[in-house]
């Protein structure tokens, strides 16, 4: 487990003084159906983007509160980083997509019958947002809208 | 700042229906957050599922999350134990 007291000083004094948004009150939906009938989508924080599409700009103040879809199919190794924190040790996802965005192991789950199956989209962000105004305003509604239109029972999310 | 990130956007997800689950690397600051349901892990930042190319470990944790699913009793904060 990664600990506050592990981070450096400026790290953590930042973290410490943070006005952290608490969510309340804690919505519950309920899962109305057994997993190996539900349809499972995927968010990461880790800022990935298929060759190609718009790369997460860094200089957003703020944090850059948009988003990327990243489709089930995506080749995982040839996804981008676009990542601007410096806080964490990016090596392990440039080795292995899997480790934020386990598209593979979801597939894997889906094919033994674990799961019903894989959504067919997937939603990228860049973690790095202190001003998450936006995100909640603007974002977070069409996440929302994505997974509606597919059909996602379930969602994961993964952050880094 | 993922962790907040990626649990308003939970936040949002659970309010529509959609049920979910995060994994979480900073229990300390997910417990401020309160998303509804999050696992910790007991991994650096940077490492959610654990390895790179491990995909044992991985499935071992996406499992655990997808079993916190079934949890009601928001908001959930179980330690996942590898």
């Amino acid at each position: 487990m990664a600990e506050l007291k592990d981070l450096s000083f400026t790290l953590r004094a930042f973290l410490k003084a943070y006005p952290w948004r608490r969510i309340s009150p804690v919505p519950c939906a309920r899962r109305d159906k057994p997993l190996d009938r539900c349809r499972v989508g995927l968010v990461t924080s880790a800022g990935l983007v298929v060759p190609g599409d718009k790369p997460f700009d860094a200089s957003v103040k703020g944090g850059d509160y948009s988003f990327r879809v990243i489709p089930a199919d995506a080749d995982l190794a040839q996804l981008e980083e676009h990542h601007r924190s410096s806080s964490f040790d990016h090596s392990g996802v440039e080795a292995d997509r899997n480790l934020a965005l386990p598209l593979t192991r979801l597939a894997e789950l889906a094919a033994a019958g674990e799961i019903g199956g894989v959504a067919p989209r997937h939603v990228s962000l860049m973690g790095s947002i202190t001003a998450p105004g936006r995100l909640v305003k603007h974002t977070a509604p069409q996440v929302v809208d994505l997974f509606a239109a597919d059909g996602a029972d379930v969602v994961l999310l993964v952050p880094v | 700042m993922c962790h907040q990130t990626v649990g308003l956007v939970q936040g949002a997800l659970e309010e529509a229906g959609i049920v979910t689950a995060s994994i979480t690397l900073l229990a300390e600051i997910s417990a401020r957050i309160q998303p509804p349901r999050a696992l910790a892990v007991p991994y650096p930042l940077g490492f959610p599922l654990g390895e790179a190319h491990n995909p044992a470990l991985q499935l071992r944790v996406l499992r655990a999350l997808l079993a916190l699913t079934e949890r009601d009793d928001v908001p959930v904060l179980e330690r996942f134990e590898p």
